[in-house]
Order: C-alpha cells, then sequence, then structure tokens
C-alpha cells in the first residue's frame, strides 16, 4: 500500500520551456498552472540555471508541492503537483 | 505583498530595457503588482514605430557587451516588449507615460504601444506607488 502511495504521480502535463530565459519558465509554469486543477501535475523542462532555483522556491510560496528536480542532459526536470 | 514594486524607466538603451523587464516579470509572477513610469528615452523606446527597432545599449556595454546580448538574443531570449507584454498577460502591471516627457518628445498617446496603459503626472505615480520601492532604471 505504501508503495502505491509512493509511486511517482502521473504527469498530466509537459511545459517545455527548454531554451527560455530567466524569468520565463517560471511564467510558463504559472501559466500552466492556472489553467489545471488540484492534483494535476505539471513537468516543467528547463535550460534556465536561475529557474533551478526559483521555480522550486515559488512552488513553497505558492502552496504547490514540488515532487522531483531532476539535472538531465543540459537541462532540468522539474515536477510539480498543483496543490491549492 | 501587496506593496507595489515601482519602477520608473529613464533609459532607453535594449540592455536597461531588458533588465526592467525582467524585473517586471519576476515581480508578476510572483503576484506583486508592479507600476512602470516611462521618462525620456524609454518613453521614446516604447513609440509604436520604434519599438520593435534596435535601441542600442548602455556605454558600458562596449563591443564584448554587444556580443554577449546578441549571443543571448540569436539564443532565443524574447525581446523586452515581449517580456513586458507576458508580464501583463500574468500579473498586475500598470505602464504609465510620464506626461512632462510626452511633452518633450511631443507626441500623444496614440503615438505608443499599446503596452502603455495611459498617460499620468509624477504626483499620480507616486500615490500609485503607496509604500512599495521606487526603483530608477
Amino acid at each position: 500500500m505504501t508503495a502505491v502511495l509512493e509511486a511517482k504521480p502521473a504527469i498530466t502535463r509537459t511545459v517545455d520551456a527548454r531554451g527560455s530565459y530567466c524569468p520565463g519558465p517560471l511564467m510558463e509554469l504559472i501559466r500552466a498552472i492556472r489553467e489545471s486543477v488540484v492534483g494535476d501535475v505539471i513537468t516543467v523542462l528547463s535550460s534556465d540555471k536561475g529557474s533551478r532555483i526559483d521555480i522550486p522556491k515559488w512552488i513553497e510560496k505558492a502552496g504547490h508541492r514540488l515532487v522531483s528536480l531532476e539535472t538531465l542532459d543540459g537541462y532540468d526536470q522539474i515536477v510539480v503537483e498543483k496543490a491549492r | 505583498m501587496d506593496e507595489p514594486l515601482n519602477l520608473v524607466l529613464f533609459s532607453g538603451t535594449d540592455d536597461k530595457l531588458q533588465a526592467a523587464a525582467v524585473l517586471t516579470a519576476g515581480a508578476s509572477a510572483i503576484g506583486k503588482p508592479v507600476n512602470v513610469f516611462l521618462q525620456y528615452w524609454a518613453l521614446d523606446a516604447f513609440r509604436r514605430d520604434r519599438i520593435g527597432r534596435d535601441h542600442g545599449l548602455a556605454p558600458e556595454a562596449g563591443t564584448e557587451g554587444r556580443a554577449h546580448v546578441d549571443d543571448l538574443r540569436h539564443a532565443g531570449q524574447v525581446s523586452w516588449a515581449e517580456t513586458l507584454r507576458q508580464a501583463k498577460d500574468l500579473g498586475e502591471v500598470d505602464i504609465q507615460a510620464c506626461s512632462l516627457s510626452m511633452d518633450l518628445l511631443d507626441i500623444d498617446q496614440a503615438d505608443l504601444d499599446p503596452l502603455v496603459d495611459g498617460v499620468e503626472g509624477v504626483t499620480a505615480f507616486y500615490l500609485n506607488a503607496g509604500q512599495g520601492q521606487v526603483v530608477f532604471i
């Protein structure tokens, strides 16, 4: 049961903001969050270094949930769940 | 978070306008209202027929700075005007032209890009600024 609860949630939507500069990826994420419903899970792909720091901070402040942050080949993959 | 960020834009070069646009976008992203007051050469850059032009860079950029700015643009950085449009789309951003600068440049609102919401005097700007910071660029 625990394993099921801790499983990675299904991605509702992916925002590919690679190539967009600060604060572009965050702006794209906010737009996607606004269009989503509570419980939706959004993946943001960003190649902007500042966004790696800013996006998790915004997620915390805005009251959403950071599911994961991974650095892949030249970009970051940030997964967030809309919590409110 | 309720107090607005108040930006007075004086310089009309692309680097300073880009910096101002990024500050505006960041503030609007976190729900902070932004008041932008356009004076002198910044106002000139918002003219409908000039907004898309190359407005040069601040003198300290030099040739090396110019190359860095060009690299970022070629890599896909959007223009300051587009960044401001996105910021307005996202949050509460009010862009006003300084009435005295309008007189100085001998233009009226029809000459300005639709990004500009209106024309006001410096007192109206301060009244809208409330207790928020005023930043001059």
